[in-house]
């Protein structure tokens, strides 16, 4: 298992690289003279060469390159080209509320439609399945600024039980925050019931017409029994994966609904700083989002392991 | 233990079977629309006694037997008559009420004890699941658990519990599963195809185990197997099933040997039986095919393919006949049985005086993995003649196929290999080879299913192999294709026709036809007719030894049904850890003597004629090629095995007669002695203590 982790968590470490590496190919690929695009066009050129020079554009690209290296090591990735502010400290406080987001709709989401699934999975052609299955794909093909939409005109604004704007007032504690945070959320875990109800439920009919389903039915076992000890554990796996790919991109923001309820997460974060070509912001972001990402499918994976012994026992030799 | 039969224990009025089936009818609900499966199916079975179904795959036999536990398919039901198991008529029970009766009565095993084990649970749970399930505490039902596990012959029950599945090998798992069917000393224990997919001398061993439970429990047992061998070696009884009926019905050896329903006579001519050969007989096929589910039946479900049929059976249902002791058929002609015609007579000695056309000489394979060298194939040397059928016969784990694909090109053998195509040096892998030589090495794989592209006609994917192995174009390639077609009996409409649309029987003439497209020199044929039914298996070996009789082509056989390489292949090969261990002219090494494997696999295989006289058992499993014992490398299991030679030196390949090389250290003299003693006086030979303590002490670890 140690093995295991070891192996996983040096492979995450090249993917960062290499998604730094894109990142910087990338930003250095726009033929945009960055000093222009920051003063506007009416500044001297002087001015432009003084601030090109300032932020180091104009060094040989290894140059740059070690240093891109050099931010990604030290996770420090310099002063923003607009605000002229250190990129970290806004970027986390943007990651953090977008966490906070993200896990409210997770929260929402999972446990709702596993339970959801493997019930269905077990309902199987009955009406009660039909109707899972139905309003899965309804509301995973509803795009979430549309719920998003929907919710704030009912609920925020004909019913006035939640508030439109997303932003908790500083300070509050956690039941205001859930309350300001309630209807984005919802919008976002909407979405997801289907597409992880789905999944969950394909996994559990699998595993349901499998042989040793059918020898711990011949046990003797009742059906819930057989489903808690022997259909779960294996059918949720797909599941799981899934779960850990869209935890990264959840934390990455999703602009609609940011947009929508005018919330200070990663979208909008990044939208504004690639409108104004805000290369070290973007870097960061990038290879943040990255390192949610590789820690949600590690932390999958380990998940996946533990459930399944022949990925544990296998990637060990 | 023996082998002759017990005496057929026919229940008697007075005593209440352990499993009684009466007039079941069972259906599939397709679209809403009930298709009948079973069709008044009776049968009883005694505590104690094994009774066995047999019949094609679509006969119904599996339904019957999961029907017996109630476990059926979502859109399985009953539609008449009753199941009882010890009184209790389980079609009327709850869902409690039949958990009960599971937990408590019936269990089953079933084919892919691989699959009937939660991979993702330790042994040891799912063993003493099996008994907290019977209200034991966990401490009881662990102690119990361990026993279980050594009831089934596991030698280390401990280490066994703290693994999982797919840690454990075959024959290992189908033990536990038959340890964990018989937690709950069941009345009624159903096998479902229990050996299928095991290796030879595996199954042998699952068997044996079985037989020495049966004795054990009393319980009542039910086996489907579609190997008439595993049956006759196990059952009192066995029924005959065709088209959801049962036809025939008697102890099993008589039955086997004085058939008195048509179809059982088809069904058992059809086997490769009593050492038969090509050049013998063609094997009896049965022509049609079985009435499609949910269709009407005539009054004799058998009229349409029956060779007797005549007015009175199309018109009047057959009575229940009693034609010996117990042994009733649904005949109207069970009088003239006799009168059904025997096939046609062979197709003549083949030449085997042929020029070599392949030539093996010191091929080795060593696959690599993470820093392990593990050689496959060691030093094998072997010809192929045209027109010339080699049978190549071992254990999983051997190297044939990693030969058979090392022949194809598809593995590059190891540096200093040397492999001639008519006395051409090819090249190690099939990329570097020409076409020539490629449409000269083609293959017929075990399942047509995933060789042939299923969005393809039949048409399109003959054509494409005649126009890329044979460079023919336009109306000369479709030429090809129609006598190719025709070769393999397959009509116009056939060809138009996707995979998907044909029998299995059909998929593998397309298959075969495939692999002729570029009049090849050699086909591998690996595993041919081990996914298809006995008498579909038998149209396929009538076909290919026709096509080889005409073309001349040179056979590699692989397969583990020895019937089939008896009947089909002109000299055999026996592999061992990827060395040959023995080859010579088929009659040669099936009369013996033999090498000391080759005779642990022929007494291993269950014949349908009766058992072999002496029995084999091969103890433990294949060693890792990783790591081969020193020596001889099959000395570890061998039962003649001679302490201070055979774990010291490796004897060489020698020929020790005409056309008959081995590689044992024991004389063929001695071995012939041995070999005779041992038929004569029935005994059991086992591996002996020193082979395993020789093994032992070189860091082996036996089974």
């Amino acid at each position: 298992m140690a093995r295991f982790f070891v192996r996983r968590l040096a492979l995450s470490l090249v993917t960062l690289w290499l998604l730094a590496t894109i990142v910087f190919v990338i930003a250095n690929v726009l033929p945009t003279d960055i000093g222009r695009t920051i003063l506007g066009p009416f500044a001297s050129q002087q001015t432009v060469d003084a601030l090109n020079e300032r932020l180091g554009t104009n060094d040989p690209i290894l140059v740059q390159y070690a240093r891109s290296m050099r931010n990604l090591v030290t996770l420090d990735f310099g002063d923003s080209f607009q605000s002229g502010a250190p990129v970290m400290p806004t970027l986390l406080a943007a990651m953090g509320r977008s966490a906070q987001l993200a896990a409210l709709a997770l929260l929402l989401t999972i446990p709702i439609s596993i339970v959801a699934g493997v019930y269905a999975a077990r309902r199987r052609d009955r009406p009660s399945d039909r109707a899972i299955v139905l309003f899965g794909v309804t509301s995973s093909s509803i795009p979430e600024f549309v719920t998003a939409t929907f919710l704030v005109v009912v609920v925020g604004v004909g019913l006035g039980w939640l508030p439109v704007l997303a932003n908790p007032p500083p300070g509050a504690g956690l039941i205001t925050t859930v309350k300001y945070l309630l209807m984005p959320a919802t919008a976002m875990a909407v979405v997801y019931f289907g597409y992880i109800a789905r999944m969950a439920r394909a996994g559990t009919i699998e595993v349901l017409q499998s042989d040793y389903v059918r020898t711990a039915t011949m046990k003797g076992l009742s059906t819930n029994q057989v489903i808690r000890r022997h259909v779960l554990r294996n059918s949720l796996v797909p599941t799981v994966a899934v779960i850990g790919v869209q935890i990264g991109y959840l934390f990455g923001g999703i602009i609609g609904v940011e947009k929508i309820f005018n919330y200070n997460g990663m979208g909008q974060l990044m939208l504004f700083a690639a409108q104004r070509k805000d290369i070290p912001m973007l870097t960061a972001g990038a290879v943040v989002i990255g390192i949610v990402y590789m820690v949600a499918t590690l932390i999958a994976d380990l998940i996946i392991a533990w459930m399944n012994p022949r990925v544990r026992l296998d990637e060990g030799r | 233990m023996t082998a002759t039969f017990p005496a057929p224990q026919v229940p008697s009025a007075g005593t209440t079977a352990a499993l009684k089936v009466e007039d079941l009818s069972l259906a599939y609900i397709v679209r809403g629309i009930p298709r009948p499966v079973l069709r008044g199916v009776s049968f009883e079975i005694a505590p104690g006694e094994a009774y066995g179904l047999v019949g094609e795959s679509g006969c119904g036999k599996s339904t019957t037997a999961y029907a017996a536990v109630r476990y059926l398919p979502r859109n399985g039901r009953i539609t008449g008559g009753r199941i009882l198991i010890d009184g209790a008529d389980i079609t009327k029970m709850g869902s409690d009420e039949v958990r009960q009766f599971r937990a408590k009565h019936a269990s089953m095993v079933y084919q892919d004890p691989g699959g009937a084990l939660n991979p993702s649970t330790r042994i040891g749970t799912q063993v003493i699941e099996a008994y907290t399930v019977l209200g034991q505490s966990q401490d009881e039902a662990q102690k119990n658990a361990l026993a279980a596990l050594d009831r089934v012959n596991i030698a280390d029950p401990i280490r066994v519990f703290n693994r999982y599945p797919h840690q454990l090998s075959g024959g290992m798992q189908q033990r536990v599963v038959i340890a964990m069917a018989l937690a709950s000393d069941p009345q009624l224990l159903v096998l479902d195809e229990p050996t299928t997919g095991l290796d030879a001398t595996v199954e042998a061993s699952v068997l044996d185990l079985v037989r020495t439970l049966r004795n054990e429990t009393n319980a009542a047992v039910l086996l489907i197997a579609h190997n008439l061998g595993v049956i006759r070696s196990l059952c009192d009884r066995v029924g005959v099933m065709y088209a959801g009926k049962i036809v025939e019905e008697g102890n099993a050896v008589e039955v086997f040997e004085r058939p008195q329903f048509p179809y059982t006579v088809g069904l058992l001519r059809s086997l490769p039986r009593h050492g038969v050969r090509k050049s013998q007989r063609a094997l009896a096929t049965i022509p049609g095919t079985l009435p499609q589910i949910g269709t009407d039946l005539p009054t004799c479900v058998y009229v349409d393919r029956c060779p007797l049929a005549d007015e009175l059976c199309r018109t009047v249902v057959p009575p229940v006949v009693d034609v010996g002791v117990g042994h009733w058929t649904r005949c109207h002609h069970y009088d003239r049985i006799g009168d059904i015609p025997e096939p046609d007579s062979g197709v003549g000695q083949v030449a085997t005086e042929g020029a070599e056309v392949l030539a093996l000489s010191n091929v080795s394979k060593t696959f690599h993995q993470s820093g392990h060298s593990v050689p496959a194939l060691v030093k094998v040397d072997l010809t192929l003649n045209d027109g010339e059928t080699l049978g190549l016969v071992g254990e999983s784990g051997s190297g044939k196929s990693t030969l058979a694909k090392t022949i194809l090109g598809i593995e590059g053998p190891d540096t200093g290999s040397s492999i001639l195509l008519d006395r051409d040096e090819l090249e190690p892998t099939a990329a570097g080879r020409p076409v020539k030589a490629k449409r000269s090495i083609q293959i017929v794989f075990q399942n047509p299913d995933s060789a042939l592209n299923r969005g393809w006609s039949v048409r399109q994917i003959l054509g494409r192999s005649v126009r890329k192995l044979t460079g023919l174009k336009g109306k000369a390639a479709d030429d090809r294709v129609d006598k190719l077609a025709h070769d393999l009996r397959l009509t116009q409409r056939h060809l138009d026709l996707k995979p998907g649309q044909l029998s299995g029987g059909l998929k593998q003439r397309v298959a075969i036809a495939r692999a002729f497209a570029g009049d090849p020199r050699i086909v591998v044929a690996d595993e041919p007719t081990s996914a298809l039914d006995v008498s579909v298996q038998a149209a396929i070996l009538n076909v290919l030894s026709e096509l080889q009789a005409e073309s001349k082509t040179g056979y590699l056989l692989i397969s583990h049904d020895l019937g089939v390489v008896r009947y089909l292949a002109d000299r055999i090969a026996v592999m061992y850890l990827g060395r040959i261990m023995e080859v010579g002219d088929s009659e040669t090494v099936f009369r013996g003597p033999n090498h000391p494997y080759t005779e642990a696999l022929l007494s291993a295989v269950p014949s349908v004629d009766g058992e072999p006289a002496a029995r084999i058992r091969l103890e433990g499993e294949i060693p890792s090629p990783a790591n081969p014992p020193s020596g001889c490398v099959f000395h570890t299991r061998c039962h003649r095995f001679m302490q201070g030679i055979c774990e010291v030196t490796e004897p060489p390949l020698i020929e020790v007669e005409p056309g008959h090389q081995m590689k044992c250290h024991i004389p063929l003299e001695e071995l012939r002695r041995l070999q005779t003693k041992a038929k004569v006086e029935d005994i059991v030979l086992t591996t002996p203590p020193e082979a395993l303590e020789a093994a032992v002490a070189e860091g082996i670890e036996p089974g």
